[in-house]
């Protein structure tokens, strides 16, 4: 993989609000990635600070031109360009239309401001209508467009300009359940088609989940985690990873030379170098009841079932522990609210995590 | 609702106490008599005499020239002025005291303004009417656009940028067309107040040089002539019509 966007120690506060604190993340070329946390930590000052529109305290954010072209590879420090020079482009979450253009000369903006030739504005624009579906809508206003096809037309004027980095902030927040679900598939399809690199903003992990190749994990101004989906969800970096990422129990315990300590028994876990307070994460898949309490390692009263047609989850009130322990099967419910029941897990499923 | 209909009694009557007066106003200036208030029969004699009165007409070329120079420095230092303070000041006091021009009492304004004249050894005439006009027209200038201003999204800008605009194509292609409905609301409304400005200009204009409203003033001195009526109904016409074009620019402008 060839690094595209180097983001490298960059800090910003406004006032006494830390916004970013050391943030360090590598893209790579073509790269599907996300920023994803909670509201509030700094997922749109970083997309602005790429884009030009924030100026970070400290660190450097550069860009490696790959291509061909550029032999040896050229290094651009982006920093020293103003928003109008850098070979990226922003797509906002209000989508910032321009009111007064249609979406026709809307799209054509950025490649006019280039001053490119008429004719080839014209087959461009018209390419970029052809990917988004949005053909037949050329000249309409953008105040005439459903909330689907004003999201299309915004990213179809950001990538008509080829950037080497698309930026995108929350681009699916404004849209109903079942039209983003539908932009998820496009915007990846459309990744693919396009061949340009995607950076997506987003507060839905199950939408970072789905669409991304890798996700950075943000709290408070600091990168948490920057991994695969899959591992993000298997061996989390850290407490707030667990917890932000999927759903699941945390045990708070001590690791030994000999085991995982909590609740004042010995639970399965998997083996540790270090030892020392640690929390063990249980995924809901991997919990097991019994109806043989005495001898489960830990046990409960059920609480709650959930049945969803093809699987089902139940809530396990354990004594000790502040939230149920959830455990999810396949099929139907096996147990009762009240009953009490033994849990299990698959120590190696189960992930130790240091603090 | 039936049964209430005496409540939009005093809306009939605020109705006729308010456009009575402008009734008989624009039907005596058909008036054929010289005797104002007593109707003899159609004509528009009175309309043909204000075009060969002199004075009327220097003091319609004077408030055109105050009107239309007013107008056009006030919305452009107007619109600066806005978006100096909504994009770079964000201070809600400047904002009080940039707007208060508009608020203050003409008569105040109008003795402030001929202090600071003869201060600086200004001397009056149909220049410091216009100077003075524009001190409140920028401020409803301003107002109207500040206003507009609250209403778009400042990210188009920062769009604008992105898509390789520079800081002067953004002003020119993005800044200005969105904010064009409320610079051409805030323009017609300084022409329309600078037009029929009394109490400003007869404190800051020179005695050669009168406006339209100090040459009516003057003729009124000496009572209603028909000729006054006739002038009044064209001055009505004119400022209906461009409140209401101002009115249909921002509307339909927002519609879109
Ligand atoms: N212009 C600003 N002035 C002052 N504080 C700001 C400014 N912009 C952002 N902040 C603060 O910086 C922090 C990070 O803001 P940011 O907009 O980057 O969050 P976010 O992760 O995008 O959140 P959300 O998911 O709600 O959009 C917040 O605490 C915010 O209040
Ligand atoms: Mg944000």
């Amino acid at each position: 993989m060839t690094n595209l966007l180097t983001i490298a120690h960059v800090s910003k506060a406004y006032g006494s609000v830390v916004a970013l604190d050391d943030v360090s993340i590598d893209i790579a070329a073509n790269e599907f990635f996300a920023l994803l946390g909670p509201s509030g930590c700094g997922k749109t000052t970083l997309l602005r600070a790429i884009a030009g529109f924030e100026d970070p305290d400290a660190g450097t954010i550069t860009m490696t031109d790959n291509t061909p072209t550029a032999n040896p590879p050229t290094t651009i420090d982006l920093l020293a360009l103003p928003p109008n020079k850098r070979p990226v482009n922003l797509m906002f979450q209000s989508y910032a239309l321009f009111p007064h253009m249609n979406v026709r000369t809307n799209i054509a903006y950025g490649l006019e401001r280039e001053g490119l030739p008429a004719a080839e504005i014209t087959q461009r624009v018209d390419e970029v209508l052809e990917i988004v579906a949005l053909t037949d809508k050329a000249t309409a206003r953008p105040q005439q467009l459903s909330g689907g096809q004003k999201q299309r037309v915004a990213l179809a004027r950001a990538i008509v300009k080829r950037p080497k980095l698309l930026l995108l902030d929350e681009p699916l927040s404004a849209l109903d359940r079942k039209v983003r679900a539908e932009m998820q598939i496009e915007l990846k399809r459309l990744q693919h088609e396009v061949g340009i690199t995607f950076v997506v903003v987003t507060h839905d992990q199950e939408e970072a989940m789905s669409m991304a190749d890798r996700i950075a994990v943000m709290h408070e101004g600091r990168v948490q985690q920057v991994a695969d989906p899959i591992t993000l969800y298997s061996k989390p970096a850290n407490v707030f990873v667990a917890d932000f990422i999927g759903s699941g129990t945390l045990i708070c315990g001590t690791v030994t030379a000999s085991g995982f300590d909590a609740l004042g028994t010995r639970l399965p876990a998997p083996t540790t170098t270090t030892t020392g307070s640690a929390v063990l994460l249980l995924r809901p898949e991997n919990v097991t009841l019994t109806t043989d309490p005495h001898h489960a390692p830990l046990r409960g009263t059920v609480v709650e079932t959930h049945f969803y047609g093809g699987s089902s989850t139940t809530s396990i009130a354990v004594p000790g522990l502040d939230a149920p322990v959830i455990a999810s099967h396949a099929g139907a419910p096996t147990v009762h609210a009240g009953a009490e029941v033994g849990i299990t897990w698959d120590p190696t499923g189960a992930v130790v995590i240091p603090g | 609702m039936p049964s209430i209909g005496w409540l939009r009694l005093p809306l009939w009557f605020t109705y006729l106490f308010l456009y009575l007066p402008i009734a008989v106003l624009v039907v005596m200036s058909f008036n054929a008599s010289k005797i104002p208030f007593v109707w003899t029969g159609f004509s528009t004699r009175w309309y043909g005499e204000l075009a060969q009165n002199e004075l009327v007409r220097e003091g319609l070329i004077n408030t055109l020239i105050v009107a239309i120079g007013a107008t056009i420095v006030a919305t452009i230092l107007g619109t600066l002025l806005a978006i100096g303070i909504a994009r770079y000041v964000r201070s809600a006091i400047v904002e009080a005291y940039s707007l208060a021009p508009a608020i203050i009492p003409d008569l105040v304004l109008a003795i402030g303004l001929l202090a600071f004249f003869s201060l600086i050894g200004v001397s009056l005439s149909l220049f410091s009417v216009l100077l003075s006009h524009v001190v409140f027209g920028m401020a409803f200038v301003a107002a109207v656009v500040i206003a507009r201003l609250g209403q778009t999204d400042p990210s188009l800008e920062e769009a604008s940028r992105d898509l390789g605009a520079s800081a002067a194509s953004t002003f020119v292609r993005i800044t200005l067309p969105t904010l064009a409905p409320g610079i051409i609301a805030g323009a017609l409304l300084v022409f329309t107040l600078s037009i029929d400005e009394f109490v400003i200009a007869f404190f800051t204009d020179g005695p050669s040089t009168p406006t339209l409203p100090i040459v009516i003033y003057s003729m009124v001195r000496f009572g209603v002539t028909p000729e006054i009526n006739a002038l009044a109904t064209i001055l009505l016409l004119v400022s209906f019509t461009i409140v209401i074009s101002a009115q249909r620019i921002t509307r339909l402008t927002d519609a879109v």
